[in-house]
């Protein structure tokens, strides 16, 4: 055995991976997605991104019909995709087990929105296991495999940003192989959720939950951790860290199964103590809970928005803060922003300069809506921003000049806009559709999708073809656009925003991070720069405007896309050879 | 006793590769040891905070303002952002580039002025890793030349951080970031880059 520095992702997949599973699915979502690229590191494993999270579940489902392990992984939101399925297979429950890592975000560091994921344990029935460092990720993600075998239902292993993101030692162990499955045996009564066997299982369902509440009493894997008996406080998750940080001296109760709840345990534990509080992030889960149970818990004024850290832990308890240091006021905020060379900028430069109403998706193309692109108006899940173009129209709005478009990136399409566009098309609806195609998921960190085929795996697998896809549906305008030719990417617009049908743009070129050679980069002439202005507006960070309004560019980011030279009426940006030689940068 | 660093910088800057360095150099030493990175969205340019705690036991992947005994900046901006992590008499290793954020670059609004002063009023030590790492050999190697800086006032021995450096780093990189590495701590032992 030897000690590894492994991130709580890392050490899922590894405990996945010791407990002998033969398959994972996800689709990627911060701060979730490297642990399925971790799992397929590893020998004997089979991994898949699916379009979406709902899918993954649902092929996860068969695995386990079919007798065999499986993880499966997504953020926070993608569970709220996959909740269909998630709460009849807690009527079903598995064959082979069933682990579900959920990666929320507190304090929405990469996400839409916050969201507790604990609370889809007593929402659906299944029990929730969690971790508050990467050796409990290991050893939490091995016994919920047995869990879910031993008690005939999914497992969700909750993690949040500073346990999947974050890096501990670690003692790995071996894999323990699982004999092959036997041949699968029909079992309606088990697999058919027919009304009439859907009821004798839900009985069932309540049985095995309270199995497991009696296995948690008496072998489950709760702490105590007693200390001054003043003050107890219940935990879980990284939270625990805070609190042993925070108030070394305090008796703690570490919740690891969050569902079912250890009661007996809850009731002792606070009986044992003068004042009892609880320490949680996001909601009040387990206060509410626990007041349920009829134990007095104290009202101490943790934050219940963004993350806890040490700190405020020990502010909510009227602990002494350090002295700091004086605030250096004014610095500038530093958004994220799209890269040079990115192909999603030229779209958003043409449609603010076309007045659109952008109804935007989820991915790196969000950054449109930052200044000075600033042109999306609504951002809410993935998969939203076509259903809402449509809406939008429905409402009456898209007249007065403003065209409505809706913009969606090519992994997005697939997990949720292909079933919007049908919508729209089905129902007679019209506005632009733009397919910003960079054929990668760029903003979780560049994984492969349907539309471009590559798989988790490796293999280069069939693709999407969009166009034939929108025609199948009966949409009858549709173009693809290189977003480097801003004259076409201006013209195509106007031109289908102009036409009173559904219609459909494909912009086609690859991430910027996916090119390894740069181009040569640009420089700008300064005595034929008119400091206009034009360039600045695509928000390049390569590009800057100096004291004298004049642009100025900076060779070392630019990556030679020609995006700005195609802006400039002036033909001041030029080779940055040739600025040198003219006396320019 | 828990040693808790700061490295703070801008996404594409290569925080994280030195923090998971310096993580395991720790580990190496037969430390506990937690590091706490932030991935995604963030990453595309914007601000990007890594802490590294280690000592015999340690809870907290997170640190606070006040709490920190070092802080590695690699960027100047981002060092003034983050200096209120570092309590009154810890250290700080700041690299003297800037990169202007996009509301600078558009000029919606000015560029931070006096900086480097302010920062050297509260103790910032200075160093050009760009420089040095160009000496090394390669700019993209100005992470390590910080680490180099950085291990001068840490107790790990200097052979840890060539072992761990050696494995981390791509193998037609070892050699440019061996350099980088002992370029920067001995700008910071033979005090170039001190006050
Ligand atoms: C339901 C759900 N699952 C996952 C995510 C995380 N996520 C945000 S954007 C995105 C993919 C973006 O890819 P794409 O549409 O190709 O745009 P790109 O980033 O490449 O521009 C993912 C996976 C999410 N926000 N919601």
């Amino acid at each position: 055995m030897s000690r590894t520095l492994l991130s709580g992702n890392e050490a899922v997949a590894r405990g996945a991976w010791e407990a002998g599973v033969s398959v994972g699915v996800g689709y990627p979502g911060t701060p979730s997605t490297e642990t399925l690229e971790n799992l397929t590191r590893m020998s004997d494993v089979h991994c898949e991104w699916a379009p979406n999270e709902k899918v993954a579940l649902e092929v996860a489902a068969g695995v386990s019909m079919g007798g065999a392990r499986v993880l499966v992984t997504m953020k926070h939101v993608g569970m709220n995709v996959a909740a269909d399925p998630l709460f009849t297979l807690a009527y079903t429950g598995v064959g082979g087990g069933i682990v579900i890592l959920i990666a929320d975000d507190p304090g929405m560091h990469s996400s839409q929105n916050e969201q507790d994921s604990r609370n889809w344990g007593p929402f659906a029935h299944v029990p929730v296991l969690e971790p508050a460092d990467s050796h409990e990720a290991l050893e939490f993600t091995k016994s919920a495999f047995e869990i879910s075998e031993r008690f005939d239902v999914p497992v969700i292993v909750r993690s949040t940003t500073r346990i999947s993101h974050s890096k501990g030692l670690v003692e790995v162990g071996e894999r323990v192989l699982s004999e092959a499955p036997a041949p699968f045996l029909s079992d309606p009564a088990k697999w058919v959720m027919l009304p009439s066997n859907a009821r004798c299982r839900c009985t069932s369902l309540n049985e095995r939950i309270d199995r497991l509440a009696k296995w948690n009493a008496t072998d489950g894997p709760d702490r105590v951790e007693m200390g001054s008996t003043e003050l107890g406080i219940v935990t879980s998750g990284v939270c625990y860290e805070y609190v042993r940080e925070a108030l070394p001296n305090a008796s703690v109760y570490k919740v690891v199964m969050s569902y079912p709840l250890n009661e007996r345990a809850l009731v002792e534990f606070a009986a044992s103590v003068d004042r009892l509080a609880v320490v949680e992030e996001a909601d009040p889960y387990l206060k509410t809970h626990l007041r349920a149970m009829g134990i007095d818990v104290a009202d101490v004024s943790v934050p219940i928005e963004g993350e806890l850290s040490p700190a405020k832990v020990a502010a909510a308890f009227g602990g002494t803060l350090p002295s700091t240091r004086a605030l250096i006021a004014d610095l500038p905020p530093r958004p994220p922003l799209m890269c040079p060379g990115c192909p999603h900028r030229s779209v958003f430069h043409a449609l603010r300069k076309a007045k659109a109403i952008v109804t935007g998706d989820i991915g790196c193309y969000t950054l449109g809506a930052l200044p000075p692109l600033s042109a999306m108006d609504s951002c809410v899940c993935m998969g939203a921003g076509i259903g809402m173009a449509h809406g939008m129209a429905l409402a009456g709005q898209g007249k007065a000049g403003r065209p409505i478009v809706a913009v969606i990136g090519d992994s997005t399409f697939a997990h949720s806009g292909i079933t919007g566009l049908a919508h729209i098309a089905y129902n007679g609806g019209a506005g632009t559709v733009l397919i910003l195609d960079n054929r990668i998921t760029a903003m979780t960190g560049h994984q492969g999708n349907p539309m471009m085929g590559l798989t988790l795996m490796g293999e280069q697998n069939r693709q999407i073809d969009i166009e034939a896809l929108c025609a199948s549906m009966g949409i009858d305008h549709v173009r693809t656009v290189d977003p480097h030719d801003l004259e076409a990417v201006g013209s195509t617009i106007a031109e289908e925003i102009g036409r009173d049908q559904l219609s459909v743009i494909v912009f086609c070129a690859p991430c910027a991070l996916l090119i390894r050679e740069k181009e040569q980069p640009y420089a700008v002439d300064e005595e034929a720069c008119t400091a206009c202005g034009a360039c600045i507006k695509l928000g390049c960070p390569a590009i800057s405007k100096t004291s004298t309004g004049i642009a100025a560019t900076d060779i070392t980011v630019c990556v030679g896309c020609g995006d700005c030279v195609q802006v400039c009426k002036f033909d001041a940006i030029v080779p940055a050879g040739e600025a040198c030689e003219i006396g320019g940068v | 006793m828990t040693t808790t660093v700061v490295l703070a910088g801008v996404g594409g800057q290569g925080t994280i590769l030195a923090a998971d360095v310096l993580a395991k150099v720790a580990a190496a030493a037969g430390l506990d040891v937690k590091l706490s990175e932030v991935h995604g969205m963030a990453q595309r340019g914007g601000s990007v905070d890594t802490t590294v705690r280690f000592g015999d036991v340690v809870h907290s992947p997170l640190t606070d303002l006040g709490y920190a005994d070092h802080l590695v900046a690699f960027e100047l901006i981002e060092a003034a952002r983050t200096l209120r992590y570092v309590r009154p008499g810890g250290r700080l290793l700041v690299n003297t580039r800037t990169i202007d954020p996009m509301p600078v670059l558009i000029g919606a609004v000015p560029s931070p002025e006096g900086l480097e002063g302010q920062l050297q009023n509260e103790g910032a030590v200075f160093l050009d890793a760009e420089e040095l790492a160009c000496e090394a050999g390669s700019p993209k190697s100005a992470n390590v030349v910080l680490m180099g800086a950085l291990s001068a006032g840490l107790e790990f021995a200097e052979e840890l951080w060539i072992d761990v450096i050696s494995a981390r780093v791509p193998s037609h990189t070892v050699e440019v970031n061996l350099r980088a590495f002992r370029l920067g701590r001995k700008a910071c032992i033979e005090g170039e880059c001190m006050l």
